[in-house]
């Protein structure tokens, strides 16, 4: 065996290594974001292939941190892939900002804003979980994944909000149609159940 | 005053950009004196705290983990690109 060869199986191994340490965590990671095991596989390959490509990856310290920077710029480039159902206002239909079922003509709400008793035990915790999963299947999946990307990664916020330029006015008025539909969809789901 | 729809826009659009002093003002004196969107505003609140409680219960959940037959395809991927 030429020591070409060897070293190349000592690649293999770190990186089978990495596989079985840290894939579990990384995939986790990315379902917690994306909600969709298919996407969330593949962000995780995707991962793995590029770290492979970076110069002397087997030397880095903490890999798992390393490895989950790279991961999270995947699903940026994902989300930035799809961006157009944030940022374009021409697939964005009237029903997606219209706010009209919310309030009255006078800008008055048009239902009763009840004080909500968020969920206390674990066991209400873990239903309560379900229905906003439900909940967030309603709104398109990016704005959802960017929900969660937001509300995890508070320290990265304005990062990924520059990443999806989600500060032009389209894109919030999205993003607050989505929380008037997702806060709706609670109300009715679990507020009142 | 600013009615309760340009209200709850503004409590909104706050998490995502941040407001003019002057919007600011405004929101915070209308949540003042306006039970329900006080209540909404708090509520947007809540629904980030959700989220996050949400995102980290997967990841922390050690019974999630990467299904073994795309474990062996990333493997297999890997061992070609080396």
């Amino acid at each position: 065996m030429t020591t070409k060869d060897s070293s190349k199986d000592k690649t293999k191994k770190h990186a089978h290594d990495w596989l079985n340490k840290h894939g579990d965590y990384l995939y986790r990671f990315a379902l917690a974001r994306l909600r969709d095991q298919h996407q969330a596989e593949d962000m995780v390959q995707e991962t793995f292939m590029a770290a492979i490509k970076s110069d002397n990856f087997t030397a880095k310290s903490s890999p798992r941190t390393w490895l989950t920077g790279i991961l999270k710029h995947k699903i940026i480039d994902l989300m930035r892939k799809g961006n157009r159902e944030i940022n374009a206002s021409d697939l964005m239909s009237d029903q997606d900002t219209n706010m009209d079922e919310f309030f009255d003509k006078e800008g008055h709400w048009a239902e009763e804003i009840k004080d909500w008793n968020m969920p206390e035990s674990a066991l209400e915790q873990q239903q309560f979980f379900k229905v906003l999963q439900n909940c967030l299947d309603k709104i398109p999946s990016k704005l959802a994944t960017l929900f969660m990307m937001r509300d995890l990664q508070e320290a990265d916020n304005k990062e990924i909000c520059k990443e999806l330029d989600i500060s032009s006015t389209n894109a919030w008025v999205m993003l607050h149609r989505a929380r008037m539909g997702i806060r709706k969809c609670l109300e009715i789901n679990w507020i009142g159940h | 005053m600013m009615s309760c729809k340009q209200a709850s826009q503004l409590a909104s659009q706050g998490l995502d950009t941040k407001l003019s002093i002057r919007d600011r003002f405004a929101l915070n004196f209308h949540l003042f004196l306006c039970k329900y969107c006080s209540r909404f505003s708090q509520q947007l609140r809540s629904l980030s705290v959700a989220f996050s409680k949400m995102g980290q219960s997967i990841e922390d959940d050690n019974n999630i983990t990467l299904p073994t037959e795309t474990k062996n395809r990333i493997a297999k991927s890997l061992d070609s690109e080396i």
